[in-house]
C-alpha cells in the first residue's frame, strides 16, 4: 500500500472541509474492509486519506415511529444485526447482515462505507432500494438528500461529488403492512453475492391486494437494478392471481448478469429465477403476518 | 511523515512512531515483535489475523494502525502464556484442534471473542462464530468440540 497523509477529523464540519480542500485526491476512509484491500492492490493510491471513523456523532440508529429509520453512516454492520430497534421494526436489515461477510468484517465496517463503495454484489443496497432508503449527503456549505436508488451510477461508481460526504441512511416508514426478505445465492453462506433479490411488497389490508411492491437485483448489473417489469406482475393483485413464473421471467429479462469465474450469465439468470420466486413468497407472507 | 501513536496490547501502553500506511497487523509483528499474530490473505477472508479490538473480534490485516489511537487490543500474547494456557488453549490441544497451527491463533482470538459474547453458544453458534476463520487441515469438527467443551466447563 502506499503512504499517504492521514487525517483524522474531530466532527462532520471538519471532514467536509478537509475533503473540499483535497478533492480528488483525497479518499475518505471508514472502516476500510473494502478500501484497504484496493489499496493494497494499489487500485488506489490516495494522496491524503482522511479517517473519519473516529467521529461518534455519524454512528447512530434512531426510530421515530412518523419519521422511520435513522441510521448514521458509521453505524457498523454488526451494530444493525444486533439492534433490537432495528430487528423489530426492519427484521429483513438486520438478516441481511448475517450474512454480509464475517463477524469480524462487521465488527469494524460501516454501513456507509459499504454503500461509497457500490460494489454491485453488496448485500445492504438492494434491501435498502426496495425499502424506498434514501442517503443524506454534506458538503462544506450544502446537504441533500436522494433516494438511495439514484445514488449508484457503474461498477464501484456513485454520483458522490469528490467533496461530498455520506452522512445518513433514512428509511421511511410503511404506512401499509409490508413485508421484505432478501435472499442471495453465494459460495459459501456469508461469501458475496453471486446473484440476489430483495423484495418489499405493501398489502392493502380489507382486499389483500398489493399495493405497492419493489423488487431489487444485486449482482446481475453495474449496480442494484429495478425490476421494474415483474413489479408490474405483482402490483394491484392478490397472490392468487399473481404468476410466480411471469414475476421470475420478467426478473430474469431485466437481469444484466456476466459471466465470471463464479457463474455463467445464463446460471445467474436462471438463479435470479428461482431467487425471485422464493423471495417474493417470503416477503407477501410476511406482510400477511403483519398485518394490523 | 511518521506519526504517532498511542496503544494498549495486551494490558500494556505502547507509544510508537509510524508510518500511517501501516497496518495493525504491521504495527503488531514488525514494529513490536508481537509475532504470534500471523497474516496469511492479507485481505480479510481468512481470519489468521483475527484480534480482538476493544473485545470485539476483528481483522488485523484490514485496518489501520492509525485507526487504534488510545484503543485496547487483545492478541494471543495476551490470552496465554506457557505457564499459564488459557483453557481456550488447554482445549485446543486436549481435543487435537489442530495440525499445522497456522490458523491458530486467529481461531483462538475468535472463540475467545465469542465467548465473551456469548458464553453459551449452541453448535450452530459456534460454527456461525468461527466462519470468518479458515483452517485447513482439520475440517473444523476438532476446533468446535474444543470451543464447546471450555463454554461447557465453564458452566459448571
Amino acid at each position: 500500500m502506499k503512504n499517504f497523509e492521514y487525517f483524522t477529523p474531530k466532527n462532520v464540519e471538519e471532514a467536509c472541509s478537509l475533503l473540499d480542500r483535497y478533492q480528488e485526491e483525497a479518499k475518505i476512509i471508514a472502516g476500510g474492509q473494502s478500501l484497504l484491500i484496493l489499496m493494497k492492490n494499489r487500485l488506489i493510491s490516495p494522496k491524503y486519506l482522511i479517517d473519519i471513523k473516529g467521529i461518534s456523532q455519524m454512528d447512530y440508529i434512531i426510530f421515530d415511529k412518523q419519521e422511520g429509520l435513522k441510521v448514521g453512516a458509521l453505524t457498523t454492520h454488526r451494530s444493525i444485526e444486533c439492534s433490537s430497534l432495528i430487528q423489530g421494526n426492519y427484521p429483513v436489515l438486520s438478516e441481511m447482515e448475517t450474512r454480509l461477510a464475517s463477524i469480524q468484517i462487521r465488527n469494524w465496517g460501516t454501513v456507509g462505507g459499504n454503500l461509497c463503495h457500490s460494489e454491485p454484489a453488496g448485500d445492504v443496497a438492494p434491501v435498502l432500494i426496495a425499502l424506498k432508503g434514501k442517503v443524506r449527503l454534506r458538503t462544506k456549505g450544502e446537504e441533500r438528500i436522494m433516494l438511495l436508488e439514484d445514488f449508484f451510477k457503474d461498477y464501484y461508481e456513485s454520483v458522490l461529488k469528490p467533496n461530498e460526504l455520506l452522512v445518513e441512511i433514512q428509511v421511511p416508514k410503511s404506512d401499509y403492512p409490508n413485508g421484505a426478505a432478501y435472499a442471495k445465492l453465494s459460495l459459501r453462506e456469508n461469501d458475496m453475492a453471486i446473484g440476489g433479490v430483495a423484495v418489499v411488497v405493501e398489502i392493502d389490508p380489507p382486499t389483500g391486494i398489493c399495493r405497492d411492491t419493489r423488487i431489487v437485483m444485486s449482482a446481475v448489473g453495474p449496480t442494484p437494478i429495478r425490476a421494474k417489469k415483474a413489479e408490474a406482475e405483482v402490483i394491484g393483485r392478490k397472490k392468487k392471481d399473481i404468476s410466480p413464473e411471469a414475476v421470475a421471467q420478467s426478473a430474469k429479462e431485466e437481469a444484466q448478469p456476466i459471466s465470471d469465474s463464479y457463474a455463467s450469465e445464463d446460471y445467474k439468470r436462471e438463479m435470479i429465477g428461482v431467487l425471485m420466486k422464493s423471495v417474493l413468497n417470503q416477503a407477501w407472507n410476511k406482510a400477511i403476518g403483519n398485518r394490523y | 511523515m511518521k506519526k504517532d501513536l498511542k496503544v494498549n496490547i495486551n494490558g500494556e501502553y505502547y507509544e510508537v512512531s509510524i508510518e500511517p500506511n501501516t497496518t495493525l497487523i504491521g504495527l503488531l509483528r514488525d514494529e513490536l515483535g508481537l509475532k504470534g499474530t500471523k497474516e496469511n490473505c492479507g485481505v480479510g477472508r481468512c481470519g489468521a489475523c483475527t484480534v480482538l479490538l476493544e473485545g470485539k473480534m476483528v481483522y488485523a490485516c484490514l485496518i489501520l494502525a492509525m485507526q487504534v489511537e488510545g484503543k485496547k487490543i487483545q492478541t494471543i500474547e495476551g490470552l496465554g502464556g506457557e505457564n499459564q494456557l488459557h483453557p481456550l488453549q488447554q482445549s485446543f490441544i486436549d481435543h487435537g484442534a489442530f495440525q499445522c497451527g497456522f490458523c491458530t491463533p486467529g481461531m483462538l482470538m475468535t472463540a475467545k471473542g465469542l465467548l465473551d459474547e456469548n458464553p453459551n453458544p449452541s453448535g450452530e453458534e459456534v460454527r456461525k462464530g468461527i466462519s470468518g476463520n479458515l483452517c485447513r487441515c482439520t475440517g473444523y469438527v476438532r476446533i468446535i468440540e474444543a470451543i464447546l467443551d471450555v463454554a461447557d466447563k465453564m458452566r459448571r
